[in-house]
Parts: structure tokens; C-alpha cells; sequence
């Protein structure tokens, strides 16, 4: 019901949460698109704009995903209806599975949005679907429950924007939405390999093109490991009720 | 089995740094029996709220428990929360939904899928019905108040929770509560009851229980504290200054003054005390003790034994 609740929620603001989203990225598209098409070529043998639309759509996927636990719990904490909640009888578990999955559907919902609207600026393939799929659903999860950590955590919608701003913003930028990291001086090639959305930006478009800067498999396994952690912690804190229940 | 007891509950907020640690509640033990209204009283900051969070699982005791129909509020949490309705203190609301759909979620957190029959009767029984379609945002405090108890009741609970339900409503809607609230005590509600009206406590709690600086300082049935107190006051009006030996025993509400007084020698000395210095006392006239003058002997008594500050302040007065 909380889960029903939560997608409810973005969905009646869908305006702003799936709409908004999408025209970002087709912005983004248009003008990298435009700007670099034809003078940088990835992979050899791929166009920038068809590899651009994946790391577009899975950066609307993890964004979004964040930012509907952590501003939906945010709002609930400032205005004071998270009481409401903290009566019932939902146990930690299903607060987690609740807001969680609420995220992955709206991550999902803009994801796919924005592959709907971008592919028809490029000719994508499909080499292995299963791999994008996973990809996009472990993304999704995982930036779900970071923004739920975030959302606990803030106790102030500056708090939150800085999380946001400083820490999840330049991760995503910088995990090879917008290049391959081949195209990086080794300094850079290494630091990105610490860079957990790294991993789930190059594992979705493999699932595309069938070629990627780290193996997939390697990708998987960081994004799962990754996931089982702040899944962990996110439980954890749900369950000492971290600066919800004093 | 009471339906609420309280065991030893203690509850201590440690400050961050160096500064001293505030005692919200020390060691508060009672029970309330099935079925009846109860009253918690207390001036502000005595830990009514600290209490009632304790009880409904939003802050933990420090040491100490409470059981809610026998179960644990912390280790058996669903349970005890399932048989508790909790009307809040502050006028919070979801700004996403109307109000039917607040109380259709709030249904479903507690596993009710279908409730709509119920919720139907709630907002008929709370005047909310023309209301049901209307996003929280838009209603009056007043309104907003309502739903808050309607979102208490959705799950039917046997304990009923009111945290100052009447701290700025309006009369129309205290009465509309009142009668409410008392039909579901009638029909075997238990009700614990927190309020600043003490008119009010008096007219609906068959017990009270008084707080000051977290501790019980009065627990009785409310017609044993009534007899307890000073059975008769003396109240007129003056214009002019009260003698200082008066002021520290009397009831101050601008220009009117009350006094206890046991026996007519006591009227006696007072009007002359007010006669002697130069004042006039208009409109005088003696009534029955009521439980603001209980509350205020009450509250005095108990600082000498813990020597706390003065709290002069009237209630009623602060929401």
C-alpha cells in the first residue's frame, strides 16, 4: 500500500517527474548531439548520438530514482506527515521495499521515456536486452535506496540538494555518460574505476552495442556487490528508525 | 489487563555538547484500566507529549516500558501499534492527496484493503463528508483537526490517543468532538486524553493523572481530587493592586481574583486584607473548588519537593 502510495505520488505530479526529466535529457541530447556528431567517433565505429542515448537513459534512470525516496521522505520529515507512518505496524522491511521499489518505478517510468523519445535521433541495436534490462532495474534499486539513505539522513532540503549536487550529480557526470573513459589520460581511466555509476552506465550500454570499457560481467558484479551494501545500511537505519524515531 | 500501562518510564535527552541533560520524564507508572477516559495533565514541557510519543513508538524510553493490552510497544510494535489511534498534537497533513484517499493509505498501512464503509461513517460522524474530495491543503485547521482523528480511527483501535485535540478549535467543532469521542468511549473505547482545557478534562475524564518536570505528581478518580481540594473559592473583581500576601495564593485572570477558602473566618481576613489596602472588591462570590483551582494547588505542592521554579503561568492560556 505504502508502495501504491508512493508511486502515486510522483505519478500525480507526473509533470514535473517524468515529463521534466525527459525534456532534460532530450536537451542534452540535441546539443551534445549536435556539437560533437560527427567529430568524435567511439568504439570506432559507433556516432556520438547513439552513444549517447544509453548513458542518457540510464542517468535519467538513476537521477530520478534518487530523487523520488530521497525528496518524497524529505518532504514527509519537514512537513511532519511521516507521523502518519511511524503509527502504523509496517515494519522496517516493508518501508524499505515500499520506498525502493516507489523509485525504481519512477526510474524506470523516465528511463524508458527518454528511450522512447532519443532513439529516434539514432540507430541503436540490441545486441543483449537481458543485460540492459538488469542494468536498469540494479540502477534503479540502487539509486532507490541511496536516495532513501539521503532522505533519512537530511534534515533540511539544502542537505538534501547538496547530497545531490555534490556528490550524485558529479559521479554520474563523470562516470562516462557523455564519453567513453578510453578517451581519458590513465590518471582519469583509473579514478573512473572507483566510480560505482561508472559500472552501471558501461554495463547498460553494453547491453546495446555489445561492446564496453570494463566486461560486464565485472560491471554486474560491482553494481550487485554495491547494492547488497547501502541495501544493508538503508535496513539498518530503517530499523533503528535513524533520525525518525528518537 | 489495562489497556495502557506504563512501567517506570524514563526518558533523557542528552544534549551534544557539555550542556546539561534534560529529564523529560523520570520514572512514570500507571495504569489505565479498560474502557475508561483518562486525562494527562501537566503545564507545557511537564513530558505529556514525551509520554505519549514513548507510548506510540515515535521516541524510545530510556528505561522503563509500556504495554499497550499486554503487548510491548517496542518489542511487539505491530500489535501494539494496531490497538492504538493516535490523533497528533500538530496539524500535519499529506499535501499529495484528498482526503479519502489519506484515509484509503491510511487504511492499507494497517492491512485494511477495503474500508471504505467505515471511512464513509467516520467522515459522516466528523462532519467531513462534503470534505472527502477536497486536497488537505484547502481545509481549515478546524477541518484539518478532523481528519487527523478520522486517520486515528481508520483501523477501529480499542486505545484512543488525543494529544491537545482542542488547542485552537473552534467551540462548534470541541462539541462535535466531545460527543464523538464520548459515543466511542461509551461503545468501549478506552481513551487517554491530553489537554490544556481543564473545564474540559473535568466534564469527560473519569481519572486524571497530573505531570510536572516528568514525574506523576497526581493520579485519582477526578471527583476524589475535586474533594481533596480547597472546597470553596472566593471571587470578585478589584481595579487597584492586591496586597502581596494574597497575590502569592491567588488565581490572577486580570482583574479578577480567586481564592481558596475553607471557612467563612478565611473570607473574612481576605476582604478585610484587600480593605485595608485601600482596594475595592466588586462582584464578589464564592463557588465550588473546580480542577483549575486543583491544578494550580497540585502544581505548587509538588515544587517544594523537587524544588522547581515557580510556573505562575494560568493554563489555558498557551496551546
Amino acid at each position: 500500500m505504502l508502495f501504491y502510495k508512493e508511486v502515486l505520488r510522483f505519478w500525480k505530479v507526473g509533470f514535473q517527474t517524468v515529463a521534466a526529466p525527459v525534456m532534460t535529457a532530450v536537451l542534452y541530447l540535441l546539443i551534445f548531439g549536435h556539437v560533437l556528431e560527427g567529430s568524435v567517433k567511439v568504439y570506432n565505429q559507433l556516432s556520438y548520438t547513439a552513444f549517447l542515448v544509453p548513458g542518457l537513459v540510464m542517468m535519467s534512470v538513476l537521477q530520478n530514482a534518487f530523487a523520488n525516496s530521497s525528496s518524497s521522505l524529505i518532504q514527509s520529515k519537514i512537513m511532519g506527515n511521516l507521523v502518519f507512518l511511524l503509527l502504523t505496524p509496517l515494519s522496517h522491511w516493508s518501508w524499505f521495499f515500499a520506498y525502493v521499489g516507489s523509485s525504481m518505478v519512477r526510474g524506470l517510468v523516465v528511463g524508458g521515456g527518454v528511450f522512447v523519445v532519443t532513439a529516434w535521433f539514432a540507430h541503436l541495436s540490441f545486441v543483449a536486452p537481458l543485460w540492459i534490462l538488469l542494468f536498469a532495474i540494479l540502477g534503479a534499486a540502487l539509486m532507490g535506496t541511496m536516495g532513501l539513505i539521503a532522505g533519512l539522513w537530511a534534515e533540511k532540503f539544502d542537505q538534501l540538494a547538496a547530497f545531490q549536487n555534490f556528490f550524485i550529480m558529479p559521479l554520474t557526470f563523470l562516470s562516462g555518460v557523455f564519453y567513453s573513459i578510453h578517451s581519458l589520460g590513465p590518471f582519469w581511466q583509473t579514478a573512473s574505476h572507483f566510480n560505482p555509476f561508472f559500472y552501471m552506465i558501461d554495463g547498460f550500454r553494453y547491453g546495446f552495442f555489445g561492446v564496453s570499457d570494463v566486461a560486464p560481467e565485472l560491471s554486474l558484479s560491482v553494481v550487485a556487490l554495491f547494492l547488497a551494501v547501502v541495501s544493508a545500511i538503508a535496513i539498518r537505519l530503517l530499523r533503528i528508525g535513524y533520525k525518525i524515531r528518537s | 489487563m489495562p489497556a495502557i500501562s506504563f512501567q517506570s518510564v524514563s526518558k533523557i535527552y542528552t544534549a551534544a555538547s557539555g550542556a546539561a541533560s534534560l529529564k523529560a520524564l523520570d520514572g512514570v507508572s500507571f495504569d489505565i484500566a479498560e474502557g475508561e477516559f483518562f486525562g494527562l495533565l501537566g503545564p507545557n514541557g511537564a513530558g505529556k507529549t514525551t509520554l505519549i510519543s514513548v507510548l506510540a513508538g515515535l521516541t524510545r524510553a530510556s528505561s522503563g516500558r509500556v504495554l499497550v493490552q499486554g503487548c510491548d510497544v517496542q518489542i511487539e510494535y505491530a500489535q501494539a501499534r494496531r490497538k492504538l489511534g493516535v490523533v497528533p498534537q500538530e496539524l500535519v497533513f499529506d499535501p499529495f492527496f484528498n482526503v479519502r484517499e489519506a484515509l484509503r493509505f491510511q487504511s492499507g498501512y494497517f492491512g485494511l484493503r477495503h474500508n471504505d464503509a467505515w471511512i464513509d461513517e467516520l467522515l459522516d460522524s466528523l462532519g467531513l463528508s462534503d470534505k472527502a474530495n477536497a486536497n488537505m491543503r484547502q481545509l481549515s485547521g478546524g477541518m484539518k483537526r478532523r481528519v487527523l482523528v478520522a486517520l486515528a480511527l481508520v483501523h477501529k483501535p480499542p486505545v484512543i490517543v488525543l494529544d491537545e485535540p482542542t488547542a485552537g478549535v473552534d467551540v462548534e467543532l470541541r462539541q462535535t468532538l466531545w460527543q464523538f469521542i464520548a459515543k466511542l468511549n461509551k461503545q468501549g473505547h478506552t481513551v487517554l486524553l491530553t489537554t490544556h482545557y481543564l473545564e474540559e478534562a473535568e466534564a469527560l475524564c473519569s481519572r486524571l493523572a497530573m505531570l510536572k518536570k516528568g514525574q506523576v505528581v497526581a493520579l485519582d478518580r477526578t471527583s476524589e481530587l475535586l474533594k481533596a481540594a480547597a472546597s470553596n473559592v472566593l471571587r470578585f473583581k478589584i481595579d487597584s493592586e492586591l496586597p502581596a500576601a494574597l497575590k502569592s495564593r491567588a488565581r490572577i485572570t486580570g482583574r479578577i481574583v480567586q481564592l481558596p477558602a475553607n471557612t467563612a473566618a478565611e473570607i473574612e481576613q481576605y476582604l478585610a486584607a484587600v480593605r485595608e489596602a485601600g482596594g475595592v472588591a466588586q462582584d464578589i462570590e464564592i463557588r465550588k473548588a473546580d480542577l483549575e483551582d486543583v491544578f494550580l494547588e497540585v502544581m505548587a505542592g509538588a515544587q517544594g519537593t523537587q524544588g522547581a521554579s515557580t510556573d505562575k503561568e494560568p493554563m489555558g492560556a498557551t496551546a
